[in-house]
C-alpha cells in the first residue's frame, strides 16, 4: 500500500519546448535524467523513493510531439498525444478501432485525459515486489520474489519467463501490434523505426531494461499504416475491476476476411509475459481456414502451448486460450464494444459469455 | 507573468544575469544549438532548472502567484500553499479522484499533476465553483437538493469530474455519467446516491435551477440556509 510521505524528494525539473532539445537535455544528463511524459507512471516510483532521479525533462511543453495526423499511408500519433484524444480520435475511430478501443479502457478517465501514448507503451513493469523497492533481478539483484512457492504471482507471466516473471502491463500496445505500427525513436545515432512489437526487450535479453531506449532515446510517434484499415478488429481485456485495474490480460486481432476465409491476420496478447506477445505462429495456423469456432479452437490450443504457469496463475491458461478463440472467430459478433458507448453494461456481457 | 519561457536560475547562474546577457554569452561560446534551446545551455557542470519558483498559475479565475518547489504536486499547492484545502488527498497515488480539478476544463488528478507544468493554465477548484455573487453551481445545488453524500470525503472530487464530464456531455444518460465519473472512489459507497445528485445537476445546469431552491454560499446571509451550504462552497 502507498504511503504518503510528504512531498517527492528534490529533482530538477527542465522543461524543453522542442525534441531536439528535449533529447539534447536527455544527453547530456544521460542516465541522471528520466522522462516525463504524462507522469501517471513516474510518480509512484518517485513518491516511494525508489527510483531517484535528479532531473526530470518534462516532454509537456513540446508542441511538436502532440497530436494526430492523418498522412498518406496511415495515421502518425505524437507520443504525447493523450490516451483521450487517442480514444476520440474520429479517423481511428473509423479506420483502426481496435486501438479506440483498446485505450478506452486504460485505467480512468482522468488517467486518460493526462496519461500519454507513449508514456502508455513505454512504462515499466507492474509487479509489486519491484514497485516496492525490493532488490529482485529486475531491479538489479539476484532473486525473483514472485516465482516462489508463496509469491504473489496472481497477475504474472505464463510465457517468456527468463528469471524475471513480470509481465507487460499494457493495454495500446496489442493494438498497435495487431495495426502493425511502426514506433519511432530518436537516439544518438539518429531516427530510428521499429515495428510495435521489437520496441520490447525480455529479461533474456536485458533483465533491467522493458523496452530498447538507452538513455538519451526518445520516443517521438507511432505510425499507423493504412495496411490494417477498416480490417475486422477485436479488443478484448479481462481485469478485477471495470475502472483502474491494469489487465490480466488483453487480446487484439487485426482480419481481413474474404469469402468468410481469414485471408490476413495480425493477433497479439498481453499480460502473459515480460514481452507483449504477438501470435505470429497462430497467425499463419489460422490464414486460409473460415473463420468458425472450429479455427478458433484450434487457434487457442495453439496459443498456449508450452505456457509454463507459476503457483497462482494456472487460470491464465484457459483464459488466453478462449481470449484467442474469440478473437480470431468471434470478430463478426463484436461491434459496439461497451466502453465506446458508456455502456458497462455491454463490457460484462463480453466477458461473461 | 511565469511562463515557461521564464529565465532559469539554477542553482549557480548569477543573480543578475539578464536572458540578453546569457544569449550573448551562449552564442559568443558558440554554443547554441536552435533558437528555443539556448535556455538549457549551461557551462559544464551546471544544471540550469526551469526557472523561478516564483510562479503563476490561473486559480479559480484569478493570477496567484505562489512559491512552487519543482517537485511539488498542484494538489499540495492548492491545499497548504493556496488554503484550497476543499481539494482533498485520499490516495495520492491516482487511485482514488478525492483530488480531482479541472485544468483547462479537463478533469486531472491534483496528486499526479507537477504545479510547474500548470504554470499559465486555468485550474478550478471545488471553490470555483460558485459564483462570485456566491450563488451556488447547479451541480452543488444538487448536491444539496438529493442529500448526495454521507461523509463527503470523495465530493470535491466528485463535483469536479462531473463538472469536467458535463462539458463534453450535457445531456449524458445515467450510464454514461457513470462510466464519464468512474474515475472516482467514494468509501460510504452510496453511488446510487450519488448518481442521482450528478444526474440532478446536470439537468439543473441545461434547465436552470427551480425557483425557491437557489441557495447561496455566503454563511450568515438568512437566505444562505445553513453552515452546510457554505461548508459545501467550501468543500468542506
Ligand atoms: C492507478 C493506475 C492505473 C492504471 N491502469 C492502467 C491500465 O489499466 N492499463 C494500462 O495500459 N495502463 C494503466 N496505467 C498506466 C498508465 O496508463 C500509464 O502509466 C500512462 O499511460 C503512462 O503515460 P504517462 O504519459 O503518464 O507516462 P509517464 O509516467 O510520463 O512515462 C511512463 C514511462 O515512459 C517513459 N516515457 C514516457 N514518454 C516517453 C517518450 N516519449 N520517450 C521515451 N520514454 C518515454 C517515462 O520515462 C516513464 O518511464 C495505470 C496507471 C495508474 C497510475
Ligand atoms: S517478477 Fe521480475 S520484477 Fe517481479 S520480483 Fe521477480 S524479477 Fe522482480
Ligand atoms: S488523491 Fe489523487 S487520486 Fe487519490
Ligand atoms: S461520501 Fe464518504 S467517501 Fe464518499
Amino acid at each position: 500500500m502507498a504511503i504518503i510521505r510528504d512531498v517527492m524528494p528534490a529533482f530538477d525539473l527542465l522543461q524543453p519546448s522542442s525534441a531536439a532539445d528535449a533529447q539534447k537535455l536527455l544527453q547530456e544528463h544521460g542516465s541522471d535524467a528520466w522522462i516525463m511524459a504524462g507522469g501517471l507512471d513516474s510518480f509512484d516510483w518517485l513518491k516511494d523513493r525508489i527510483k531517484k532521479p535528479k532531473v526530470l525533462v518534462d516532454l509537456s511543453g513540446i508542441d511538436e510531439l502532440k497530436g494526430i495526423r492523418v498522412t498518406g499511408d496511415g495515421v502518425e500519433i505524437g507520443a504525447m498525444t493523450t490516451l483521450t484524444e487517442v480514444a476520440e480520435h474520429p479517423e481511428i475511430r473509423k479506420n483502426y478501432s481496435v486501438l479506440s478501443q483498446a485505450v478506452s479502457v486504460v485505467a480512468s478517465p482522468q488517467i486518460r485525459n493526462q496519461g500519454t501514448l507513449g508514456g502508455n507503451v513505454s512504462q515499466d513493469v507492474r509487479c509489486w515486489y519491484y514497485r516496492g523497492g525490493w532488490p529482485c533481478y529486475r531491479a538489479g539483484g539476484n532473486i525473483c520474489y514472485a516465482d516462489t512457492p508463496v509469491g504473489r504471482n496472481r497477475e504474472h507471466a505464463i510465457f517468456g519467463a527468463d528469471r524475471c516473471v513480470a509481465v507487460h502491463p499494457s493495454d495500446s500496445v496489442p493494438a498497435l501490434i495487431a495495426l502493425d505500427a511502426k514506433f519511432v525513436v530518436q537516439t544518438s545515432k539518429g531516427e530510428k523505426t521499429v515495428d510495435a512489437e521489437n520496441y520490447y526487450i525480455g529479461p533474456d535479453l536485458d533483465i533491467t531494461r522493458i523496452n530498447m531506449l538507452q538513455p538519451g532515446d526518445l520516443l517521438t510517434a507511432i505510425r499507423i499504416p493504412s495496411t490494417w484499415a477498416g480490417a475486422t478488429f477485436y479488443f478484448e481485456k479481462v481485469r478485477d475491476r471495470n475502472v483502474w485495474d491494469f489487465p490480466l490480460m488483453n487480446v487484439a486481432s487485426a482480419i481481413v476476411l474474404s469469402g468468410g476465409a481469414i485471408s490476413r491476420i495480425r493477433l497479439a496478447v498481453n499480460a502473459v509475459s515480460p514481452r507483449p506477445m504477438r501470435l505470429k505462429n497462430v497467425e499463419d495456423a489460422v490464414v486460409g481456414k473460415p473463420a468458425d469456432a472450429s479455427t478458433g479452437e484450434m487457434a487457442g490450443k495453439l496459443a498456449v502451448q508450452g505456457a509454463v504457469p507459476l503457483q497462482f496463475n494456472a487460470y491464465k491458461i484457459p483464459l488466453m486460450r478462449n481470449l484467442v478463440k474469440r478473437a480470431v472467430c468471434g470478430v463478426a459478433g463484436q461491434q459496439a464494444y461497451g466502453a465506446l458507448t458508456g455502456d458497462l453494461d455491454t463490457q460484462e456481457v463480453a466477458w461473461n459469455s | 507573468m511565469s511562463d515557461r519561457n521564464d529565465l532559469k536560475s539554477g542553482e549557480n547562474p548569477p543573480k543578475t544575469i539578464t536572458r540578453r546577457n546569457f544569449i550573448l554569452g551562449v552564442i559568443a561560446g558558440g554554443a547554441a544549438v536552435g533558437a528555443a534551446s539556448y535556455r538549457f545551455l549551461a557551462p559544464r557542470g551546471r544544471t540550469y532548472s526551469t526557472g523561478e519558483r516564483l510562479i503563476t498559475v490561473n486559480v479559480n479565475g484569478k493570477p496567484r502567484r505562489v512559491d512552487v518547489m519543482k517537485q511539488e504536486t498542484l494538489a499540495w499547492t492548492l491545499r497548504y500553499k493556496l488554503g484550497l484545502t476543499g481539494t482533498k488527498l485520499g490516495c495520492d497515488r491516482a487511485e482514488c479522484g478525492a483530488c480531482t480539478v479541472l485544468i483547462d476544463n479537463v478533469p486531472h488528478y491534483g496528486c499526479s499533476v507537477l504545479t510547474h507544468t500548470v504554470r499559465g493554465r486555468n485550474v478550478t477548484t471545488i471553490e470555483g465553483l460558485a459564483s462570485a455573487d456566491g450563488r451556488l453551481h447547479p451541480v452543488q445545488q444538487a448536491v444539496i437538493d438529493e442529500q448526495g453524500f454521507q461523509c463527503a470525503f470523495c465530493m470535491s472530487g466528485f463535483l469536479m469530474a462531473t463538472v469536467g464530464f458535463l462539458k463534453t456531455n450535457p445531456n449524458p444518460t445515467r450510464k454514461e455519467l457513470a462510466h464519464g465519473i468512474s474515475g472516482n472512489l467514494c468509501r460510504c459507497q452510496d453511488y446510487n446516491k450519488i448518481l442521482d445528485a450528478m444526474m440532478r445537476g446536470a439537468e439543473y445546469m441545461r434547465d436552470g435551477i427551480p425557483a425557491g431552491k437557489t441557495l447561496t454560499a455566503i454563511a450568515g446571509n438568512p437566505a444562505a440556509g445553513d453552515d452546510a451550504t457554505a461548508a459545501l462552497a467550501r468543500g468542506a
